[in-house]
């Protein structure tokens, strides 16, 4: 189990990691989520020993890491873009933990087979890692932090430098394998698909601070902040007051029941619009909103349609089927009012 | 590989070529290939006609043996030592980022291109028992105090050649190490190697071939030591270039230093292939870093490991220039400038058969005519370099590079064996120091401006081309204005190679035509206050001239330009 309690790093002026507490229970993958400058990445590295925290202590099962050096702390870290060692060949780069560990030569190469064989590159021993395609050396990587057996592996956006169609098949290899090594895994990345596919549990960092820690439908139900919300596609952000579990908003009246009464802001899920025609005419649980189109966009197997409606809000409508209506075309948006999630946390961000 | 003409068809291009080269050949030909080729000859025939027992009587002559043993001793000893204080000082200066960091980089490398002479004279007061180090000493133990005094010992020498060869291992190895993707490392570290085997099997084995290739140019610079040696060394610690200037000036046993100038030729083309191996494997090292290689010191061994290489950055390389300047000052009731008149007065040195303000004047003029030499030939070089196809570039570009290896005094001794006789006879010209001068540098203009041309994107002078420009608007559109800076920089490198340049100027230097480096040397030999404090202020006078050249080079500096 991995323990954070008050992690703080200052670099100079600039505070990268903010007064941080976070836990990662024994086997569990938890993804740390934010855009690049969150800190996320200064967060793996403080645990890996690699940066000096300003304050703030880490455990890893009971043990602390504090004043450890990086080579004491068997901890496991796989790079962003890798940092394989150019120098040596694919079998020499996954020993190397072993061989650190001073382990015996048949003990290393059986450690190298293993894990070779675990990331599906068995027989690639002697090949010069400069010479492997990026999902390869991806894997040798991973194959490299898993052969030093860590009591924690740390992956920082290890799907980062691979094409869309590799990473998308990693996505689903990755899962299961993770899993099989019974490891506590901490995953960096700031892509929300990647965190959503793996994760255990997300914890969405913003500028040095965790906004929210949840599995990840908590988090896409009930987003806390405004800034979880938009960076899990939740969009628009809009304004409401509640009044006896109804919210009055720019769209519409919406049924919120367990919401108190008051003033609150409320995130619309982008699948949770549609078109109205005369097909599919506005359901009990739909309220209608009318528009006009202003734009719209091809976007591979859907058309997204940028409709502002009577009240100014832009609404980006995604429709499925058909040729769509066109720009200055008056259209009716059906909205499911059970994909209205109200934010905790109300502040504008 | 770019080509320099866009468009043109190859036979008008390999004309181009052809006539670019016609300048740069004839004039290494006449005043490279012949001295080197009259050297040869001369040493294989020691008495006249060729007979391997009398080049064996030679090389078995104790003062060979002897010459050739210090030579190799001195040199080794040299780049070890100067690779276990550069090596530190690489890794502080490359991936310890502090207030001024920048600045410093820049400024090891002046001793590098400090003449010899001043650096040899710079030491003299450093090492000698008017020392402020001495002062020092006297002050804190009384007249008791032992006074060090170092010259004419092998350790100076050795100081010495560390101070100048410094910057060598900084730049080279510093140079690569800052490539170095400092994440590297901290895998290792994360997989369990301790700080020492994270640097023992990750950096070390990336950095070997810049090692290799800084110790390589480190033993060929210290192994052909000329200046430093002669003055600092004394009777007894001479190498094999000062024993051949003492052959020929001294003993006038010419046999002697054609023998003594083959060895060294030999020496030194063996050393060149090894260094031109080792730079090959440095370029192919695929090794860029996506992240800041360098941190500020975190830990309290990181912070004294910086003071501790700024210490001897400010003991090795600054202190000997502050006392060079402080004795420039020196006279014996205090400071003050008499040396520096001294100097500009209008009468005639009884050392110098001249007024000593004609040395500067000397040197001024013969440097800016080396310098439009030297610009133009390598100019002409490195364009047909770039213009010319595969092979023809290839081997225009090392052909260049020979006199770069070749030691000053070689070239220096092959200008009186060669230029001294039909069919060339210059003999007492004042022209053989400027053109002495110009071959030197003329390989330094090749290397600055060859990767700025080689840089430019081929497509640009496409484009010029299909937009209606013909070669030569290309060349002047595109290529000139590109290529202006770095002419600039190849310029003032010339001059300040050409305006310190000792061990050639020596052997071709008229007594009436003296440069600084000359009248410096001269001025030392003397006994004397008034000679020595006239060598130290020339020395100063040389010193910020040669800084300036370089400090203005360093402003201009584009890109990679100026790399060893």
């Amino acid at each position: 189990m991995l323990q954070i309690d008050h992690l703080t790093v200052r670099y100079g002026d600039h505070t990268a990691v903010d007064d941080v507490h976070l836990r990662a229970e024994d086997g569990e993958v938890l993804c740390i989520l934010g855009p690049s400058g969150c800190g996320k990445s200064t967060l793996l590295r403080a645990v890996a020993g690699l940066v000096h925290p300003t304050a703030g202590e880490i455990h890893l099962d009971g043990r602390a890491l504090d004043g450890l050096r990086p080579d004491q702390r068997r901890v496991g870290l796989m790079f962003q873009d890798h940092a394989l060692f150019p120098h040596r060949t694919v079998a020499d780069n996954v020993g190397f933990g072993p061989r650190m560990q001073g382990l015996s030569r048949s003990d290393i190469a059986a450690r190298v087979e293993e894990s070779l064989a675990l990331v599906d590159l068995a027989g690639t021993d002697v090949r010069d890692v400069t010479s492997l395609s990026g999902g390869e050396q991806q894997r040798v990587a991973l194959a490299r932090a898993i052969a030093a057996q860590p009591g924690l592996l740390m992956l920082d956006e290890p799907l980062g430098s691979l094409d869309r169609a590799l990473r998308d098949r990693l996505l689903t290899d990755l899962p299961p394998l993770l899993r099989s090594l019974g490891t506590t895994v901490v995953y960096v990345t700031h892509d929300q698909d990647e965190a959503l596919a793996l994760a255990d549990r997300i914890a969405v960092m913003q500028a040095g601070q965790i906004a929210q820690v949840g599995e990840p439908d908590e988090l896409w139900q009930a987003p806390r902040t405004e800034f979880v919300a938009r960076f899990l596609g939740l969009d628009p952000i809009l304004d409401a007051t509640v009044h006896d579990g109804v919210a009055t908003t720019a769209v519409g009246r919406l049924p919120l029941p367990d919401q108190p009464d008051g003033p609150t802001r409320i995130a619309l899920l982008l699948h949770a619009l549609r078109l109205v025609d005369d097909l599919q005419p506005v359901r009990p649980d739909e309220v209608a909103i009318s528009g006009r189109v202003i734009a719209r966009r091809f976007a591979g197997d859907h058309l997204r349609v940028a409709v502002r409606t009577d009240r100014d809000v832009e609404l980006a409508v995604p429709v499925w089927r058909g040729r769509g209506p066109v720009a200055g075309d008056e259209v009716t948006v059906a909205l499911a009012t059970a994909a209205v999630h109200p934010l905790q946390d109300t502040t504008p961000q | 590989m770019t080509t320099g003409t866009a468009g043109a068809r190859p036979s008008t291009r390999r004309w181009t070529t052809v006539a670019l080269l016609v300048v740069p050949v004839v004039f290494l030909g006449v005043f490279f290939v012949n001295p080197v080729a009259t050297i040869v000859a001369t040493g294989l025939r020691p008495e006249g006609s060729f007979d391997p027992a009398a080049i064996g009587r030679v090389l078995r002559d104790p003062v060979v043996a002897r010459v050739a043993w210090f030579t190799l001793w001195q040199a080794t000893l040299s780049t070890l030592l100067t690779l276990a204080i550069g090596l530190p000082g690489a890794y502080a200066l490359s991936r310890l980022r502090f207030r001024g960091s920048a600045l410093l980089r820049a400024s090891v490398t002046v001793p590098f291109v400090l003449p010899t002479v001043v650096v040899a004279a710079a030491f003299l007061a450093l090492l000698g028992p008017e020392s402020p180090i001495n002062t020092a000493l006297g002050g804190l133990f009384g007249t008791g105090a032992p006074t060090i005094d170092l010259r004419r010992t092998v350790t100076a020498i050795l100081i010495a050649h560390v101070f100048f060869n410094y910057a060598v291992v900084v730049r080279t190895v510093g140079g690569l190490w800052s490539l170095l993707d400092p994440r590297l490392e901290d895998a290792a570290r994360v997989l369990g190697a301790s700080r020492w085997s994270a640097f023992r099997e990750v950096s070390l084995p990336l950095l070997r071939p810049a090692i290799a290739s800084a110790a390589a140019i480190v033993f060929l610079f210290t192994f052909t030591s000329f200046g430093v040696v002669l003055i600092l060394g004394g009777p007894g610690r001479a190498t094999i270039e000062v024993e051949i200037h003492r052959a020929t000036t001294q003993l006038l046993d010419l046999p002697l230093a054609s023998v003594l100038a083959l060895l060294q030729l030999i020496a030194v083309v063996a050393a060149l292939v090894v260094y031109g191996r080792l730079q090959r494997r440095v370029t192919t090292q695929p090794l860029v870093a996506t992240t800041a290689a360098s941190h500020p010191p975190q830990t309290t061994g990181e912070r004294t490991f910086l003071a501790a290489n700024l210490l001897v950055v400010a003991l090795l390389l600054a202190a000997p220039l502050v006392v060079l300047v402080e004795r420039s000052l020196a006279i014996p009731d205090g400071y003050g400038f008499t040396h520096y008149r001294a100097l500009f007065a209008a009468t005639r040195d009884t050392v110098l058969a001249v007024a000593p303000w004609q040395a500067i004047r000397n040197s001024i003029g013969f440097a800016i005519a080396a310098t439009i030499v030297a610009v133009i030939v390598g100019g002409l070089a490195a364009t047909a370099a770039v213009t010319g196809r595969g092979r023809t570039a290839g081997v225009v570009d090392r052909a260049l590079m020979v006199p770069l290896g070749t030691s000053a005094v070689t070239i220096g001794f092959g200008f009186l064996l060669a230029l001294g006789r039909p069919p060339v006879d210059l003999r007492g010209s004042p022209w053989l120091v400027p053109i002495a001068q110009a071959l030197i540098a003329t390989p330094f203009v090749v290397r600055t401006l060859l990767p700025v041309l080689r840089s430019i994107d081929e497509r640009l002078r496409e484009a010029a081309a299909v937009l209606g420009a013909t070669p030569r608007r290309i060349w002047q559109e595109v290529d000139l204005p590109i290529v202006g800076r770095a002419l600039l920089v190849a310029a003032g490198f010339s001059f300040a190679i050409a305006v310190g340049e000792f061990g050639a100027t020596v052997f071709v230097a008229r007594a009436q035509f003296p440069t600084m480096p000359v009248a410096i040397f001269r001025l030392l030999g003397r006994p004397g206050i008034a000679n020595f404090g006239q060598a130290m202020a020339m020395s100063t006078i040389l010193m910020f001239v040669t800084a300036s050249a370089i400090l203005l080079i360093d402003r201009l500096r584009v890109g990679q330009v100026g790399r060893f």
